[in-house]
């Protein structure tokens, strides 16, 4: 069964899961920060692992270790198995249409610079648009910037509403028409905001304008299917679901990836290799050059095993109920501003009090145990726009519980009485 | 200039050592940080910003008639104007070479900051420190 493609009209599922016992499988939650139990509510820059993710890491190291393809021997037989079988696993985890359109990467920063300096750098030209959000992570703006230099290409971007955090979609055809490549973020990182991907992907096939979706957000919280997005290309990382760090995911449309020149030089990604010429190999190898994160893919595998254990929509709905939680919760300080609070949103709530800076309330939250993000979150336009210099983050994950929700509201009240 | 400071350093590093535990040392840099003076709104310009700092710091520094310099120095977040006010303990009311002569370290490393602050906060510190020897440096460098 193929998940929705948009992930705000899901069906109630989470009443099955014993979410308190799942906590069991994080030996990090069971730390104390400052003497005070541990309350994680920074899973928007990365997640915590669980004991599978952990062991089957370990286990890798233990007994299969060795360099991947072309290996002669038992255990680069066992290792290449393994780095090959995670990428059958991403691929179905996405519902890719094969395991061939599966780039490993180093996160989703990697991702989204392979698809401007191969894809973006071979087909773009002088006077070209690149169409984005106002909502983007620096790591799917930066790389754009550098590209429309080089080549002098436009930028272009799709604008908020305000501090509901919506894409104003109003222009989005004119926008479209006027471009050539589209790259957006799935969820926002700041304001939670769940944008309709597969809409905008739709009507941006439509005008031929090439796809490029950020879903660093969204592919541990939520189902995600490229064949539902129906988008060009995806990009994740490992870390922020329940993975290693320094792995990630790139989805490539087959016949994009086919006609893409290489990313980066060196073994691997060749067929023969001359002194002053090479063949290149076929995607995704082309694309992997080197000694790849066998270890970072196997446990990813065993990270999307974990998730889709759970189930992806359950995730979801319950990173959904601790953040209206909080926002009810919030709504009752007297002038806060909360960002995206609109229908449908995920489990990531940031928030500016009138009298006390965030980095003051992240840094004595920290000193009772209560893990918050405060800053621009690799947004600094998007704060700009909003208007303010930094908002303090809570994001939520599936281990995360109502009693560490009470608990942050409990500490947030009691800190802010010290900058009033 | 403000009552606080008549606080030296090691009044400050007693008063440090008296406080049971960091959270009430945090909450005694904030409590620092809202008798600092602030800013002038006209004073928060650019040439005065102190880049490095996760908050926004604006720092000046004006030659008194005595060769020593009056520091002034705000921040939007009041851990960092707490820090600010340590700053100005150490170096407010001193000479250019006394200033290039003192990094802070000591002071620092006697309050524990050199390890109870995040990473990112001590690089923050570190910035004001250098800005601070920077304008010092550079009036020596010009004779009025």
């Amino acid at each position: 069964m193929n998940p929705p493609a948009e992930i705000t009209n899901l069906a109630k599922r989470d009443e099955s899961v014993d979410w308190t016992a799942l906590r069991d499988d994080f030996p990090i939650l069971r730390e104390t920060v400052n003497s005070h139990p541990l309350v994680y509510l920074d899973n928007a820059a990365s997640s915590q692992k669980p004991q599978q993710v952990i062991d089957a890491v370990r286990r890798y190291y233990e007994h299969d270790n060795a360099n991947v393809h072309r290996g002669i021997h038992e255990l680069s037989n066992r290792a290449t198995e393994a780095y090959e079988g995670a990428r059958q696993r991403v691929a179905d985890y996405l519902n890719a249409g094969s395991r061939e359109e599966i780039i490993f990467t180093r996160g989703t920063t990697e991702g989204l610079n392979l698809v401007a300096n191969t894809w973006a750098l071979d087909n773009l030209r002088q006077g070209d648009t690149i169409l984005l959000t106002e909502m983007e992570h620096h790591s799917n703006l930066v790389p754009w910037q550098i590209l429309a230099n080089r080549i002098g290409a436009k930028l272009d971007f799709i604008e908020i509403t305000g501090d509901d955090g919506q894409l104003d979609l109003q222009w989005l055809d004119e926008q479209l028409a006027r471009a050539r490549l589209l790259s957006l973020t799935h969820i926002s990182n700041t304001m939670g905001t769940v944008n309709p991907v597969a809409e905008i992907c739709a009507r941006a096939r439509a005008a031929g304008v090439v796809t490029v979706v950020d879903a660093a957000q969204s592919a541990g919280h939520a189902p995600v299917d490229v064949q539902a997005i129906d988008c060009d290309f995806l990009a994740f990382s490992g870390h922020k679901t329940c993975g290693p760090t320094g792995i990630g995911v790139l989805y490539g449309r087959r016949e994009l990836l086919e006609a893409m020149p290489p990313y980066q030089g060196g073994g691997e990604m060749i067929l023969k290799v001359e002194y002053r010429d090479s063949t290149f190999n076929v995607a995704p190898h082309k694309f992997e050059a080197g000694t790849p994160n066998v270890a970072g893919a196997v446990g990813l595998h065993a990270a999307l095993d974990y998730l889709d254990a759970i189930g992806r929509e359950a995730i979801f709905e319950h990173d959904q109920r601790l953040a209206k939680r909080a926002c009810d919760r919030l709504a009752e300080i007297d002038g806060i501003r909360i960002f995206g609070l609109a229908e449908g949103r995920s489990g990531v709530v940031s928030f500016v009090l009138p009298d006390a800076h965030a980095l003051d309330l992240a840094t004595m939250a920290d000193q009772k145990g209560v893990a918050l993000r405060a800053g621009h979150h690799c947004n600094q336009p998007l704060l700009a726009k909003l208007g303010v210099a930094a908002t303090a983050r809570a994001s939520f994950y599936f281990y995360n519980t109502e009693a560490e929700v009470d608990r942050f509201i409990e500490v947030l009240l009691s800190v802010r009485k010290m900058f009033v | 200039m403000a009552k606080f400071l008549d606080t030296t350093v090691d009044e400050l590093i007693e008063n440090f050592e008296f406080l049971g535990d960091w959270e009430e040392r945090f909450a005694y840099l904030i409590e620092l940080g809202k008798k600092l003076p602030p800013l002038d709104e006209s004073e928060m310009v650019e040439d005065n910003r102190v880049h490095g700092c996760q908050a926004a710091v604006w720092l000046k520094m004006l030659p008194t008639s005595d060769s020593t310099f009056d520091i002034h120095a705000d921040s939007d977040a009041f851990i960092v104007k707490g820090l600010i006010a340590i700053l100005l303990m150490i170096y407010n009311g001193k000479t250019a070479e006394q200033i290039l002569a003192d990094d802070g370290t000591a002071t620092f490393a006697k309050l524990g900051l050199d390890r109870h602050l995040s990473p990112t906060r001590r690089n923050g510190l570190h910035s004001m420190v250098s800005r601070i020897k920077a304008l010092a440096a550079a009036s020596v460098a010009q004779p009025t």
